[in-house]
């Protein structure tokens, strides 16, 4: 069963707009997968079906084998739990330290504090931040901020690992070592989604590419060799 | 369900510190909505001590049977037995003419007509604490009584227990309005207070809801944010009428004792206070609900 699936996703937004357009595509569960693109390609709505944060106007959707589109609003915050979301504009909270930015989901699940305290730490310490869990963000680089924002979306053991342009806004170091970190978290069974516009980048960590452009899935590659789009 | 009490504990811990970590704004917004809970609270323990000082009266009207001056023992009991087989006496008490006379001599106002009175002029009488009930049932009743041998005069005070009673109805009604009035505002007030609130925190939030918080879970701190507010507020009324109660005691108590009285403005029980207290907290509450409610629908993702 594949972590994530797509069948004929049609994203059309009130002016008409259509941002995915009849997009089919799966990522099988433990794969590395980025979704490759363009600015407007449609990336980010695609991610942003996964956990509901915007519904399909047409298609199926499954998370894991969940009909994401069927959800109620009382399920889609136990389906948010389930997953890691590295966000494009980060989301840090800059009135609170790296400690407790990477708490929130835990928080957010009811987690009992010393067991939380535990996991916290261990994110911090997986993506290199251990030493800087009392930094507030605004003191933290470009590359370490990402690296927040990745503990953050580990803390609570999701299955499946979304991240949208998480090396942006970084140079080709930063950004080869958050793609590691990604990798690392691959390793260990995380099923990792990465929409990114960089080439190199996606053929190099991913063993799955989709390539979207003005929403529709153009190419899909596997382990380097295309297959039907 | 642990995790459930869990982050209740936390959401009322949290929202306590946060109140404390604004210290100023918090007071502002206490007092302003404690003024406005003091007034029908004032009013309506005025009302409560103007009951009290109505005393039994305002609760049980009364009839007065007074006896001819030549009636006998013997009248007297054919007299009470009648009264005590009507359905709408309550109580019967005698009131002898010497224990009237005793009455007299000790009230201040009347004290010395009583000492210069030679021989007692009292008739004896029966005072009789009436079911509250039909008023037309009630007058019947002072009919009959008066067409009884040896009684001369049947005495029926419910006219004013009436008016009295329709002022206090009418005083609990205004009270009602203005508290009904006031607590919208309160209501409005504490909406607005977690309005700002919630615009503050908008990105907290936000993040929330996209990492698997539930609607209840970002609801939680502000709901009790609003009642903490309107119970803090509550208290603080409470404060305002007992100080003022203890001013107008002095004066009170003066123009009591004139009268030969002792009496005092107190406060309503400890259980109705705890009552207005909650009353005061559930109105913060509904507040900050409207309010959550209607902005987290608005710029929260489902």
């Amino acid at each position: 069963m594949p972590a994530i699936s797509f069948n004929r996703v049609t994203r059309r937004y009130a002016d008409g707009f259509e941002a995915l357009r009849a997009a089919s595509f799966g990522v099988e569960a433990g794969e590395f997968a980025c979704l490759l693109g363009h600015s407007g390609a449609g990336k980010t709505t695609a991610l942003k079906l996964i956990p509901a944060i915007e519904r399909a106007t047409s298609g199926v959707v499954l998370v894991n084998g969940q009909n994401v589109g069927a959800l109620g609003p009382a399920a889609v915050p136990y389906l948010r739990r389930s997953l890691g979301l590295v966000f494009q504009d980060q989301k840090l909270l800059h009135d609170r330290n790296a400690f407790d930015n990477a708490a929130l989901p835990l928080a957010v699940c009811g987690q009992p504090p010393r067991e939380a305290a535990r996991r916290v730490r261990a994110a911090l310490d997986k993506v290199g931040l251990r030493e800087r869990e009392k930094s507030m963000p605004i003191t933290l680089s470009g590359g370490e901020q990402q690296r927040l924002c990745i503990a953050r979306a580990v803390v609570n053991r999701p299955s499946i690992l979304l991240a949208d342009e998480p090396t942006a806004n970084l140079d080709a170091a930063a950004a080869s070592d958050i793609m590691e970190i990604f990798r690392s978290f691959n390793q260990v069974g995380v099923t990792v989604l990465v929409a990114t516009h960089d080439l190199a980048l996606a053929e190099r960590f991913a063993t799955r590419v989709v390539r979207l452009d003005h929403g529709r899935v153009v190419e899909l590659r596997v382990a380097g060799q295309s297959v039907a789009a | 369900m642990r995790a459930w009490l869990r982050h209740h504990r936390q959401s009322l811990a949290g929202t306590a510190w946060r109140l404390t970590r604004t210290p100023g704004a918090t007071a502002l917004n206490v007092v302003a909505i404690a003024v406005a809970l003091a007034l029908p609270l004032g009013a309506w323990v005025l009302l409560a001590n103007a009951q009290r000082l109505g005393g039994h009266t305002a609760g049980y009207p009364q009839l007065s049977v007074f006896l001819a001056p030549e009636a006998s023992r013997a009248d007297a009991a054919r007299v009470e037995a009648a009264l005590r087989q009507a359905p709408a006496a309550r109580r019967v008490r005698f009131v002898s003419k010497d224990e009237a006379l005793a009455a007299l001599k000790r009230s201040e106002a009347m004290n010395e007509i009583a000492a210069a009175l030679g021989a007692n002029p009292l008739p004896d009488a029966f005072v009789v604490d009436l079911k509250p009930g039909d008023p037309a049932a009630v007058e019947r009743l002072a009919t009959e009584l008066g067409a009884l041998p040896k009684v001369a005069l049947v005495q029926l005070d419910a006219a004013w227990v009436k008016r009295l009673d329709a002022a206090l109805r009418l005083g609990a009604a205004m009270v009602a309005i203005l508290a009904s009035l006031l607590g919208v505002g309160m209501v409005a007030v504490t909406f607005n207070t977690i309005r700002l609130q919630i615009l503050t925190q908008r990105e907290e939030i936000e993040l929330a809801r996209l990492i698997g918080a539930t609607a209840a879970y970002v609801r939680r701190p502000f709901v009790y944010q609003g009642a903490l507010i309107g119970l803090a507020s509550g208290l603080v009324a409470l404060g305002l009428v007992a100080g003022s109660l203890r001013i107008l005691n002095v004066e009170v108590g003066r123009l009591a004792a004139s009268y030969g009285a002792d009496f005092r403005l107190q406060l309503p029980p400890i259980g109705d206070l705890a009552a207005m207290l909650a009353f005061a907290a559930a109105l913060g509450w509904a507040g900050a609900y409207l309010s959550v409610s209607r902005h987290l629908s608005r710029f929260a993702p489902h």
